[in-house]
């Protein structure tokens, strides 16, 4: 029996600011300490505030411990572990009050949040077994086997409303439906689509990673649904924690008999195997997975016939996101009309959401659907940065488009975004302030889905291809006002022509900015200026003479040798020399440098 | 795993383990001074033992925490028990089996184990 938990977050995030490292200082302070048979260390999942990591959370008191470096460890174990005394300026300054700590689901960033699919992450430690078992886990699997027919599976996940998280918001039960006839007599598969690519997104990684027994457990209650007994997890190998805590878990699950034959004693044999990825974006689209599992080259083929139909090994198969299945077991267990009760009409339960860009509290978040983006970004997410203004978020990646700042009160949900032009997408939400580029957004993403096209269909390897052409012109200031309708006409080429879900939605980043942003372009073609001045060809850095003080800082920061001028007397850049690298305006102390 | 009750099973036995990691309001406080005063005069064994025995009998409506120096030093070791919408009752001098007496008497069952606490002990 411990008195004292000590929960260090694992995750990604926090694994690469130095939880590692904080762990084995734990261990050793708390040995010297004589504190080892009192107080727990666990190593958990994300806890989702990633900017503030490496986290720590002290249990009972629940008190939590943000950007923790090595050297505090001693003090955290003397002070809080042995002599119950908070460690008050290394506390996440959200949580102080004036008498003590405040708890950690009153803060503004986790009050409006709701985790069903992160449950777990950031309470247990995923590669103890134990642990999953002792907050409810494969209670739901026990039930389904000894207590429900496949059909009641189904029907509870069809009057869930539960839709795929992997952004393109398919209904699971249906596709369970599907893939359901013809139970006993055929060879079927459940697959799990855990080849995350968006840029900026990491939300399956942060499941996986803090509770990877969610996955095999839902899946093994899909195999009963359908009539399977063999499912694939097909995960990148550039994810190494979430490769190696599945591996863990599912080792763990077959020696508990929670995976192999003759599940809990009911006869149902169901047992999951890896297949890594090599990380191509492509594979993520559910054929090329499945060609990729079958050990091709992963590249789409058409459709009909739908997975359901012919899938891996030319039989019938479904393939869930990992957030999708992380959803399951929770709804087994708490009814199809708990887990209806949340989010709007059409788009049932919550969405996990990785924050990025310009926000101040960047992380993963679990929100209600039919939250508003301006509650996530402004409360949960803690608003952007250095008082800039909000200009848009990027939902859905290299798929998706951008939300301009007049739907900042939308709902979120799978029929809005798509009305306005973006995606739910799988999850990534990236935040843009007055200083981004859209131009240059659309051709970031355009450059990443040319490097991504696998190839096989000429509307996408050539069309992205072209389109990326024309943008990088636009933003060298060469473009015309031909070229806006040439892009124009490219996108909707591309978006009718492609063979899959990649070539359909590559053009779509480029289609919503030139919608809520066309001006932007103009300025880029016809006035040769980027008014966020970002795009370095149409930017030039000057000095003013008023303000400039001569103290050479300046000319003596910059790499190219490109300002000139006397001690005490305003300086000069040449144009013909400068690099426009920015490296004199960060430096100045008078503000007397700008650009235009 | 063959079968429900044997999930079951293993569940009751981490729910102690695991639930201590939730931040549920309406518990009950039980606060242990283990300043140096606390410690030096037998804090550590007190603590401990409670923290043991509220996680053996699955009580989730205790949480058990320790404090610094409350600043009656001669009194230690110092337990606190704090209910939501009820007086704090510290109990003084504690030791283990009186510790267990409390925990017996007060958190299970509700009664106020006047002979310890700090009003009956003449300051």
């Amino acid at each position: 029996m411990y008195r004292a938990h000590v929960l260090v977050c694992g995750g990604t995030g926090c694994t690469s600011s130095g939880s590692q490292k904080i762990l084995e200082k734990l261990n050793r302070e708390l040995d010297k300490q004589g504190l080892t048979k009192e107080v727990a260390v666990v190593q958990t999942g994300c806890h989702g505030l990633c900017a503030l990591g490496p986290i720590m959370v002290v249990y009972p008191e629940a008190v939590f411990y943000s950007m923790v470096k090595e050297e505090d460890i001693a003090e955290i174990v003397e002070e809080h572990l042995l002599k119950g005394r908070v460690v008050k300026r290394l506390v996440y300054d959200e949580t102080l009050t004036d008498d003590g700590v405040k708890s950690l689901a009153e803060t503004d960033f986790y009050k409006k949040q709701h985790r069903i699919a992160l449950r777990n992450c950031g309470v247990i430690n995923p590669e103890v077994i134990e642990e999953y078992i002792g907050t409810g886990g494969y209670e739901a699997l026990g039930r389904v086997l000894t207590e429900m027919t496949p059909d009641e599976v189904i029907q509870i996940i069809l009057d869930s409303g539960l839709r795929g998280r992997g952004g393109a918001g398919f209904p699971t039960g249906l596709k369970w439906k599907f893939a359901s006839s013809n139970r006993g007599n055929v060879q079927k598969y459940v697959c799990c689509n855990a080849d995350e690519g968006d840029p900026g997104a990491f939300m399956d990684r942060s499941v996986l990673e803090g509770d990877p027994h969610v996955v095999l457990e839902a899946m093994a209650i899909a195999g009963y649904a359908i009539g399977a007994n063999q499912g694939y997890i097909y995960v990148r190998a550039e994810y190494p924690i979430a490769v190696k805590r599945l591996e863990i878990a599912i080792g763990q699950a077959r020696e508990y008999g929670l995976l192999g034959k003759d599940i809990f004693g009911t006869g149902f044999d169901f047992d999951i195997d890896l297949r890594l990825g090599a990380g191509a974006f492509v594979c993520g689209e559910e054929t090329a997975l499945m060609v990729s599992i079958e050990g091709n080259r992963g590249e789409p083929r058409p459709r009909p016939p739908f997975p359901a139909v012919k899938g891996l090994f030319e039989s019938p198969t479904i393939l869930n996101n990992v957030e999708t299945y992380a959803n399951i077991p929770q709804i087994i267990l708490n009814g199809a009309d708990w887990f209806a009760s949340m989010g709007t009409e059409k788009s049932k339960g919550t969405k996990v959401f990785a924050l990025g860009g310009k926000i101040n509290n960047t992380g993963l978040v679990e929100i209600p659907m039919g939250t508003t983006l301006r509650t996530v970004v402004e409360e949960i997410g803690g608003g952007i940065p250095n008082g800039k203004k909000f200009k848009a978020a990027q939902t859905g990646g290299p798929s998706g488009g951008c939300i301009p700042a007049e739907h900042f009160d939308i709902p979120i949900d799978y029929d809005n975004l798509i009305e306005i032009g973006s995606m739910m997408g799988s999850g990534g939400l990236i935040v843009m302030d007055e200083d981004n580029c859209m131009v240059d957004i659309a051709k970031f993403f355009l450059e990443f889905t040319v490097d991504e096209s696998c190839g096989k269909c000429t509307p996408c390897r050539v069309g992205t291809k072209r389109m990326y052409e024309i943008l990088d012109k636009i933003t060298k200031g060469q473009g015309t006002l031909e070229d806006l309708d040439r892009l124009e006409e490219l996108a909707y080429y591309i978006k009718d022509n492609s063979l899959c879900g990649l070539g359909q939605t590559a053009p779509n980043p480029v289609l919503s900015t030139l919608r809520y942003f066309r001006d932007e372009y103009v300025a880029h073609v016809v006035d040769k200026k980027c008014p966020a001045g970002v795009c370095k060809a149409l930017l030039s850095y000057h000095i003013d003479a008023d303000k400039c003080k001569g103290c050479t800082l300046c000319a003596r920061t910059c790499p190219a040798g490109a300002i000139e001028g006397k001690v005490k007397e305003p300086h000069m850049i040449r144009q013909d020399k400068c690099i426009k690298c920015g490296a004199c305006m960060e430096k100045c102390r008078f503000g007397a440098i700008y650009k235009e | 795993m063959k079968s429900l009750e044997e999930l079951r099973a293993i569940r009751e036995k981490m729910q102690g383990k695991v639930g201590m990691r939730s931040e549920d309001s309406g518990q009950i406080r039980v606060i242990v001074g283990m300043a140096t005063c606390g410690i030096a005069s037998g804090a550590r064994p007190v603590l401990n033992v409670l923290s043991d025995e509220v996680q053996k009998r699955g009580l989730s409506n205790v949480i058990v925490t320790q404090t610094g120096c409350i600043g009656l030093c001669q009194y230690e070791p110092i337990v606190e028990v704090l209910e939501p919408g009820k007086e704090k009752v510290t109990y003084v001098k504690m030791n283990v089996d009186k510790a267990l007496e409390v925990l017996e008497q007060h958190l299970v069952r509700g009664h106020v184990l006047g002979k310890y606490t700090l009003n009956e002990t003449s300051l």
